[in-house]
C-alpha cells in the first residue's frame, strides 16, 4: 500500500562502500536520546567497574585520562538505520581497562548517567574491539554526543555504544538493557541484520 | 541555557493511537516515582530514538515506552502507577 | 485486545490539491483525503515519506484548517537543510502522500467549550491556533485573545487573515509580538515574550480563560512558566510543544 514518494531520498548520499544491510549513508550526525541530556561535572564523574565477585574498580577522570589511550577511526551503524563512516575518536580500550579487573564473567551489563543500559557479552568488549571515548573529531566529546566519555563498540548497532557511560557491571548471566528488553535484539550485529527480537 | 531536546505526548499520540486504537492524549496518568498525576499529552516525549520514551515532566522518571518493530508494538508501562482514561472520549 | 485487526487510526494515501506560500519560506499544502470524517481545531497528523529503497521519514503537522469535507491544510515551514520540509514545500498537484490522523484529543477546541479562550503561539505554533480561531468564526461564541510570536515580520502566517479578522470580529483580539525585528514605530521593542505581553485585563486569572500554548519547546515551557506567575492555573494551561528547534515543528534534522 505504501506510496513511494519519487525523488524524496532524505538526508543520505551515495556510496559505493558496503555497507550493513539496510543501511544508508549520512554526512551528518544524528542526535538520539532516551531522556534529558545529563551535564556531567568531570570533578564528580566516575567510572566503575563491578566484577562477578562484587569487587569495585572506580576510576576519577583523572586517572581514567591517565590510562594509555589511542586515536580511533571506526565505521558506525545506528539501528534507525544511518551510518557514518571514518568516525573518529580517542580513548582507552576496554582491554585496558578490565586488565586491571582480572574477570571470567561472561556478560556485561553498561549503566549510564540518565540510567540508560545496555547488555554486551564480554568476548565482545575485547580485542581491540571496544573503547571508552572522551574526544570526537579531535575535541572534547560533547554532551549531545555522549561526553565526557561513552562506550564506543562499532561492531554492534550503535545502540550498545552507551552515551554517558558511568559503570560496566560483570555478571555471570546476561541481563537485558533498556531497548534489549523491548524489542531490539540480544547481540544486535549489523552484518546479520540483528534489529528485533527474533531477527 | 541548554536547549530542551523533549516534545511532549502530543508527538507519541499517533504511535500510541496506531497500537491502542484510541487517543492516550487526555488519560491522566500517576507517576510511579513520584507520584505527580498529569495528561499524557503534557509528558515529556523523547522520539529522536530506536522507540518512543515518554518522561515524567516532574521527575523525568521514565512513564511508558513503545518501540515498532517491522511485525510487533512492544509497549513497557511499568513506570506509570495507573492511567486513567474518560470514558466519553474513547 | 486484538492488535492485530485494523485500528481506527491508520496509514492513508492523499493527494496534493494546492500549495501557496505563506511567506518567503513556508507553504500552505492543500490535500484531499478520501474518507476523511473530520476533525477538531487543534489537532494534528502525521505524514510519511518513502524513498524509492524504503527509507521512510515521518513528521507530525498540525491541521491549520477546521473540517472541511475531505480537503485539509497543513502550513509547513522550510528549514534549510531539512530532511522533509524542502520536499514537502516542493509537491505540486497530483501527488500522493502517506498521512495518518485525526490525532489527538488534549489539544483541542470544541466551539461551545470556554467563555475566554488564550491562544499563545511562536513560530509555527500559530497552525493549530489558526485552526480554532477559524473554527470560531463558524460556530461558538467564545472570545479569543492571541498573542503571536515570531522573530519578525517577514515570518508572520496568515497576517492578511488575520488583519481582517481582527477587523471584522468583534471577540478576537490580536498582538503581535516581534522577538528579532519589529515593523518601524511599535512601541514595543523586539525581544522575547514577557509577562506584560500575556496580561490585559479581563483576561487574568480570575476572568476563566482557558489557554493553548504551542511552539518550540522552550518557548512553551517559558510562556507557560511566566503564565503560572501571573496566577493562571495550571489546570487552565494546554500546551503542545514542537520540540527542540526555534525554526519549526519537530525541526526536522
Amino acid at each position: 500500500m505504501s506510496v513511494v514518494n519519487k525523488g524524496f531520498h532524505g538526508r543520505r548520499t551515495e556510496t559505493v562502500v558496503e555497507l550493513p544491510p539496510g543501511q544508508h549513508l549520512t554526512t551528518d550526525f544524528p542526535v538520539l536520546q532516551t531522556g534529558p541530556t545529563p551535564h556531567i561535572d568531570v570533578e564528580r564523574w566516575r567510572l566503575t567497574i563491578r566484577d562477578e565477585h562484587g569487587a569495585v574498580h572506580k576510576w576519577t577522570w583523572a586517572q581514567f585520562n591517565e590510562l594509555p589511550s589511542r586515536p580511533i577511526t571506526v565505521d558506525i551503524h545506528c539501528v534507525t538505520k544511518w551510518s557514518k563512516l571514518n568516525t573518529r575518536w580517542r580513548g582507552v580500550s576496554l582491554d585496558t581497562v578490565l586488565e586491571s579487573v582480572g574477570t571470567a564473567a561472561e556478560f556485561a551489563l553498561v549503566r549510564c548517567y540518565g540510567g540508560y543500559t545496555t547488555n554486551i557479552p564480554v568476548r565482545d568488549l575485547r580485542g581491540e574491539r571496544a573503547w571508552i571515548v572522551y574526544e570526537y573529531d579531535g575535541m572534547p566529546l560533547s554532551a549531545i554526543h555522549g561526553g565526557p566519555a561513552r562506550l564506543l563498540v562499532p561492531h554492534l548497532y550503535f545502540w550498545k555504544s552507551a552515551k554517558w557511560v558511568r559503570s560496566i557491571e560483570l555478571r555471570a548471566d546476561d541481563d537485558p538493557g533498556f531497548w534489549e528488553s523491548l524489542g531490539y535484539h540480544n547481540y544486535g550485529d549489523p552484518w546479520r541484520e540483528q534489529r528485533y527480537v527474533g531477527d | 541555557m541548554t536547549q530542551p531536546t523533549h516534545t511532549d505526548g502530543n508527538a507519541a499520540a499517533g504511535a500510541f493511537a496506531t497500537a491502542l486504537g484510541f487517543d492516550v492524549t487526555t488519560a491522566m496518568l500517576t507517576c510511579a516515582k513520584c507520584g505527580r498525576i498529569g495528561a499524557f499529552a503534557q509528558s515529556h516525549v523523547y522520539h529522536r530514538a530506536p522507540g518512543i520514551v515518554v518522561r515524567c515532566p516532574n521527575c523525568e522518571a521514565v512513564l511508558a515506552r513503545l518501540v515498532q518493530t517491522p511485525t510487533d508494538v512492544w509497549l513497557d508501562l511499568r513506570g506509570s502507577q495507573s492511567w486513567r482514561f474518560p470514558v466519553a472520549d474513547r | 485486545m486484538d492488535i492485530a485487526s485494523k485500528p481506527r487510526l491508520h496509514w492513508q494515501v492523499a493527494q496534493v490539491l494546492d500549495v501557496r506560500p505563506e511567506t518567503a519560506s513556508a507553504s500552505t499544502l492543500g490535500l484531499a483525503v478520501p474518507g476523511w470524517a473530520g476533525h477538531l481545531a487543534g489537532q494534528h497528523i502525521d505524514l510519511k515519506l518513502t524513498a524509492e529503497d524504503g527509507y521512510s521519514a515521518q513528521r507530525s503537522y498540525s491541521l491549520s484548517k477546521p473540517p472541511d469535507g475531505e480537503r485539509i491544510e497543513l502550513t509547513i515551514q522550510q528549514i534549510p537543510d531539512g530532511e522533509v520540509s524542502p520536499y514537502l514545500t516542493g509537491l505540486t498537484a497530483g501527488d500522493e502522500i502517506e498521512l495518518r490522523g485525526p490525532i489527538g484529543g488534549w489539544f483541542v477546541w470544541r466551539p461551545g467549550e470556554a467563555t475566554r479562550v488564550l491562544l499563545v503561539g511562536g513560530g509555527s505554533g500559530i497552525v493549530p491556533l489558526m485552526a480554532m480561531l477559524r473554527q470560531r468564526t463558524a460556530a461558538g461564541a467564545a472570545r479569543f485573545r492571541l498573542v503571536y510570536s515570531v522573530r519578525s515580520p517577514a515570518d508572520v502566517y496568515y497576517g492578511q487573515e488575520l488583519d481582517r479578522l481582527e477587523r471584522e470580529c468583534d471577540w478576537l483580539q490580536v498582538v503581535r509580538v516581534f522577538t528579532r525585528t519589529g515593523p518601524p514605530h511599535t512601541a514595543r521593542p523586539p525581544g522575547r515574550i514577557e509577562s506584560s505581553d500575556l496580561s490585559s485585563p479581563g483576561w487574568g486569572p480570575a476572568d476563566g480563560v482557558s489557554t493553548y500554548v504551542c511552539g518550540p519547546t522552550g518557548f512553551v515551557e517559558s510562556v507557560t512558566t511566566l503564565l503560572i506567575k501571573q496566577g493562571h492555573q495550571p489546570s487552565a494551561i494546554r500546551t503542545e510543544r514542537f520540540g527542540p528547534s526555534t525554526e519549526s515543528r519537530n525541526e526536522d534534522r
